[in-house]
């Protein structure tokens, strides 16, 4: 099908994208990557935007690191968080998401911006911003905001970002020394959405876990955490499976994903048994 | 002169060497030519509303919001185009019993599956096109639809067409021995169902036409992605009105096929009939999207099968009962029976047994259509037969390896019949076996899969012989009354530079079609394959003759073409031998030249022959022939089917906690006889493995209980990705047919037939020490990790 496009515009900074998205009337729509949105317009799930191409916005990109806490722009390309020496040494979580994210084209053009502004259940950023306790930062009509993970995602594609605002960095604490990042999933095909994942961060402060592609948005699961923390990990396999609402669909039923994520809980268990990394 | 093929170093000897593809310069820099690289003056385009119902009577249409739309010209109904068109019926004679109701391009008053057309909307710009197909208003009123294949045939079930008074498309039975005494007396019975999911052949260039219809000339020109470009003409003409001589297909480069282009689509028809109607060009490519719902789907069959076999492993007789579905219609020409026929005539095909009982049951429903798909049949018959024999040698404690080679045709049995009554001329299956045992070495992957059971690592070792039908006689098609051709030709001449020309009624849809004709042509002729120029797809420019279907391209084009060069051959050494002064049998052609046939010595280029011919023939003799254009033509009349045959192996590893099957390694040694070009038969081959590998682990189209569709894009519709396919070692057995002097059967399918079971039997393999099993495919961990019994709800 053809793309039906309201109109397309080049914002040449912030000022610029948000004045844009502005006057256009709710029917503004940011541009990143295009990974996502361009494949809804081809198939006109989404008609009449007014394209506000953010590509050029020198403030939206570059990973830095301020302190303990880093940041990364919203504009950082999947490819670039594979490469990123501060990524990699600091959220190693983030590099090893970008192996398991799509294909090498669509690496090179999406961003970790849209990834977690599009709030796919099924992708793997969104559920890493959440489990490595990430801050969302936004700017808007009213000024910048900044959102912790827990309170952004809402529910399926649904976030607090509101009309007219802009995505500009996540940041998030350094890796604690001793600090485990784990991520599990499976898909039936290299490079496609998992049937169900999971990332799985241990600090001081306890375990935390999120599931990739078996709810509507990025959760905490608080009881298989709990059990994680006391060491019981068949506990936590059974909280787990317990939390989640998987949904059934033509890859797979309800059921597979309950016991798929089980065993790749048990998996990143012993992950964390292995050596420190 | 006979060719001694089996001498590699004969002057010009190209046949069965890997010589470059033609076109693969053209291709790669960007510069093929399919329909939509085609603009014409004047062209419109159109875009068809279809039935968002997988059963409807369409009450009204108002298209009044259509035809504001900047740029919308026309909005047609099935009643429209049915003032220009005439419907059509798929069935054919031979098919005794098969019915099918008349089809119209557009629906007339009924929609009987989702995506059939209802509309068409005409416009200056594809855009402004769907713009107004969304707007079009279609008052429907749902009937109630038929989608569940076991229930189709029950009394509660509604009549989909009632004037065809059930829902039966066909039926057959074919009973050879005595199969009750066979299992009676049997040692041991195995019985099993299988499933084979339902798929569509998903090509990278969608189906394509262009229509330009010119009142003034009376005549039609068809630019159309296709594999048979006759049978289009023929059937554009009849359902058109117009006489086959006032049709012109034209068939450029295609972005595969794999049967998905060789049959006819009502709304390619349509674009046919408003081009004749609009008295303008009509481009119509079909969208990714719609592409799931309106391409052919294939292979949606369920199967009982039961094997009977004696104590020392011989196969005493094979049951099979199969059921298919097979969409609202059967697709016209070649009809949506020959799939279920298929299995009928293949299942066993490998073995020398006795006794043998199948049935297929071919049942409507309100689905997309199912037809032809690369290697018609042959994988639903291989899956249940080489499922069948696995499970047999299992219950018997045998070797895989062993029970085949206790139970194939002997090598030395030739001629043979099998008791699905399939004659076979010659094929190789101990030999291709021994030769895989060899290749994959059976004994070392054996020992690979203990010792990675001994580490906690599930592997598997799956083996499929299969047989494969390939150069189809007049018994496929002709027989039933359709006009398919099964005869092709070749016209090969020189031009004064003595370059050659040569145009084949065979057609390249990417396959190589071109760098076959070529290589033949210019070992026929005498010249080099750079000197050789082919034209395919053109009814007006080529010989007449079927297109690329049934593994045939090579086989029967490939033998036309050699008849036709050894011609021009022996019309050029006429006019030497006049020039030269000495008998032509003394003479011969070797690179472009003309040369002694003792000492090879130059005489003359064929250049200065083509001068003399061409520019100063006063200095020929007067009655001498000079006819530097032959034609030839070539149909398989001895047996109705060269069959071919191989054997595929598949290696896999297991996860018995999430179900999910990793290709390890994959062989196949096939018999196609002559090898004309070695590397684009590997790539037939591969290419084939790959689509039987999608029909393993991937591709299945999934509908819900209203007959709607679930996953018709290319996010769910898993095809196989290079990242999951695993190294493929190809061999061959060469046994020529000796119906042609090239010797060539089809390799085409044989990839596809067997890839699939190969890897079945590989997973049962590996899940068979937790005893666990599967036969629905396609593979998914979920199903995988169910036959291991470990999910229940
Ligand atoms: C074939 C295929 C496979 C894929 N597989 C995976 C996968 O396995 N895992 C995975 O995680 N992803 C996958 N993706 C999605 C890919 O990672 C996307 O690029 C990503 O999800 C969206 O990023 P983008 O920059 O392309 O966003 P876009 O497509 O440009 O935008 C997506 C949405 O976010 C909004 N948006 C983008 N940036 C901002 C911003 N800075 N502020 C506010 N709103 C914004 C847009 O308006 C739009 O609504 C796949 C994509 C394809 C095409």
């Amino acid at each position: 099908m053809k793309a039906s496009v309201g109109g397309y515009a080049r914002a040449t900074d912030l000022r610029h994208a948000l004045d844009l998205l502005a006057q256009s009337d709710g029917m503004g729509r940011v541009l990143a990557g295009g990974q996502s949105l361009i494949a809804a317009m081809n198939m006109r799930l989404s008609t009449g935007d007014l394209l506000v191409d953010i590509n050029q916005i020198a403030a939206l990109k570059g990973v830095t690191l301020d302190g303990d806490r880093l940041r990364i722009g919203a504009l950082t390309r999947h490819a670039e968080v594979a490469t990123d020496p501060l990524i990699a040494r600091h959220a190693p979580l983030l590099r090893r998401a970008t192996d398991l994210i799509a294909h090498a084209a669509i690496r090179n053009r999406g961003t970790i911006g849209g990834a977690i502004a599009h709030a796919d259940p099924a992708a793997e950023f969104p559920a890493c911003a959440l489990a490595l306790d990430a801050t969302i930062h936004v700017d808007g009509p009213d000024g910048p905001r900044d959102i912790p993970a827990a309170d952004f995602f809402e529910g399926l594609f649904e976030t607090t970002i509101q009309d007219g605002e802009i995505l500009t960095a996540i940041s998030l604490p350094i890796a604690e020394d001793g600090e485990w990042q784990v991520i599990h999933e499976l898909a039936r095909r290299s490079g496609d959405y998992a049937l169900a994942g999971l990332c799985v961060v241990r600090r001081k402060a306890g375990h935390r876990i999120v599931c990739i592609s078996v709810g509507s948005h990025p959760e905490l699961v608080p009881d298989a955490m709990a059990r994680m923390d006391a060491g019981d990990i068949d506990g936590a396999v059974v909280a787990l499976r317990a939390a989640i609402d998987p949904p059934s669909d033509t890859q797979a039923s309800a059921a597979y994903r309950r016991h798929l994520i089980g065993v790749l809980l048990q998996r990143a268990a012993a992950d964390l048994n292995g050596e420190p990394q | 002169m006979t060719m001694r093929f089996g001498n590699p170093d004969r002057p010009n000897s190209y046949i069965g060497k890997t010589v470059p593809r033609p076109n693969a310069g053209r291709l790669v820099q960007g510069r093929g030519r399919y329909v939509d690289d085609i603009v014409l003056p004047r062209m419109v385009h159109v875009v068809f509303v279809r039935s968002p119902y997988a059963h409807a009577k369409i009450k009204g249409i108002d298209a009044s919001e259509a035809l504001a739309v900047k740029g919308v010209l026309r909005v047609f109904t099935g009643a429209d185009i049915a003032t220009v068109c005439t419907p059509w019926v798929g069935v054919l004679a031979h098919l005794k019993g098969l019915k099918s109701p008349p089809e119209y391009a557009i629906a007339v008053d009924r929609a009987a599956w989702v995506g059939e057309p209802v509309a068409a909307v005409v416009a200056s710009t594809r855009l402004a096109a769907e713009e107004a197909a969304a707007l079009v208003d279609v008052d429907y009123d749902p009937l109630p639809e038929v989608t569940d294949m076991m229930t189709a045939l029950d009394d509660a079930t509604p009549v989909l067409h009632p004037d065809m008074g059930d829902n039966l498309a066909f039926e057959r039975t074919h009973v050879e021995g005595d199969i009750d005494a066979a299992f009676a007396s049997a040692h041991k019975v195995i019985e099993a169902h299988f499933k084979t999911g339902r798929h569509t052949g998903v090509t990278l260039e969608p189906r394509s036409i262009l229509v330009d219809w010119n009142p003034g000339e009376g005549h039609m020109t068809a630019w159309h992605a296709t594999q048979a470009p006759h049978m289009v003409q023929v059937v554009l003409a009849e359902h058109l009105g117009m006489p086959e001589s006032r049709v012109r297909v034209i068939c450029g480069d295609v972005g595969g096929s794999y049967g998905i282009k060789v049959h006819i689509y009502p709304d390619e028809v349509a674009t046919a009939a408003i081009a004749k109607i609009m008295a303008r060009p009509v481009k119509f490519i079909a969208d990714r999207l719609e592409s799931f719902t309106t391409d052919i789907h294939a292979r949606d069959h369920e199967i009982w099968g039961r094997i009977a076999v004696a104590e020392d492993g011989e196969i005493l007789a094979f049951d099979i009962d199969d059921w298919t579905a097979i969409g609202a219609y059967s697709v016209y020409p070649r009809t949506s029976a020959i799939e279920g026929n298929q299995v009928v005539n293949l299942c066993g095909g490998p073995y020398d047994f006795k006794n043998y009982r199948a049935k297929t049951t071919v049942v409507f429903q309100n689905k997309t259509p199912t037809s032809q798909y690369r290697a018609v049949g042959h994988p639903i018959a291989v899956t249940v037969t080489e499922g069948l024999v696995d499970m047999a040698a299992a219950a018997l404690d045998m070797d895989p390896v062993a029970i085949r080679h206790r139970n194939l045709f002997a090598d030395d049995a030739y001629p043979a019949t099998s008791p699905a009554k399939m004659r076979f001329e010659g094929l190789s299956h101990h030999a291709s076996l021994t030769k895989l045992v060899d290749l994959m070495d059976y004994d070392a992957l054996r020992a690979d899969q203990a010792a990675a059971k001994a580490r906690g690592v599930v592997r598997g070792i799956g083996i499929a012989s299969f047989i494969e039908l390939t150069n189809p006689s007049p018994m496929m098609y002709g027989i039933g009354g359709a006009r398919i051709s099964a005869q092709d030709g070749c016209t090969v001449r020189m031009d004064p530079d003595g370059s050659i020309v040569a145009a084949s009624s065979v057609t390249e849809q990417g396959q190589g079609t071109e760098a076959m004709l070529s290589q033949i042509v210019a070992e026929g002729v005498g010249v080099l394959p750079t000197q050789v120029r082919i034209v395919t797809g053109d009814t007006q420019s080529t010989p007449y003759g079927g297109g690329t279907w049934a593994s045939r391209g090579a086989g029967i084009g490939g033998e036309a073409a050699l008849q036709a060069a050894k011609a021009l051959r022996n019309a050029i050494l006429e006019v030497a031998g006049a020039m030269l002064q000495c008998p032509p049998d003394t003479l011969d052609i070797r690179d472009g030249a003309v040369v002694n046939m003792s000492d090879g010595a130059d005489r003359m280029p064929l250049s200065e022959l083509g001068r003399i011919v061409y520019f100063r023939g006063d200095t020929l003799p007067k009655g001498l022939p000079r006819e530097l254009v032959q034609t030839r033509h070539y149909t398989p009349a001895d047996y109705p089917f060269a069959f071919t045959n191989g054997v595929q192996a598949s290696y896999v590893e297991v996860d018995t906690d999430t179900g999910h099957v990793k290709l390890l390694k994959h062989w196949c040694v096939e018999d196609c006889g002559r090898v004309i070009n070695p590397q684009l038969v590997d790539e037939q081959i591969r290419g084939g493995i790959v689509q039987g590998l999608g029909a393993a682990l991937f591709e299945e189209l999934h509908y819900d209980a209203e007959g709607q569709l679930l996953n018709g894009s290319m996010a769910d519709y898993l095809v196989p990705m290079a990242g999951e396919m695993p190294d493929m070692i190809i061999a061959h057995v060469e046994t020529p047919t000796l119906e042609s002097e090239l010797g060539a059967k089809g390799a085409g399918e044989a990839g596809t037939a067997g890839a699939a079971a190969a890897v079945m039997n590989a997973i049962n393999d590996a899940l068979r020490p937790f005893g666990g099993e599967v036969t629905a495919m396609p593979f998914t961990p979920e199903r995988v990790l169910r036959g291991l019994g470990k999910l229940q709800d």
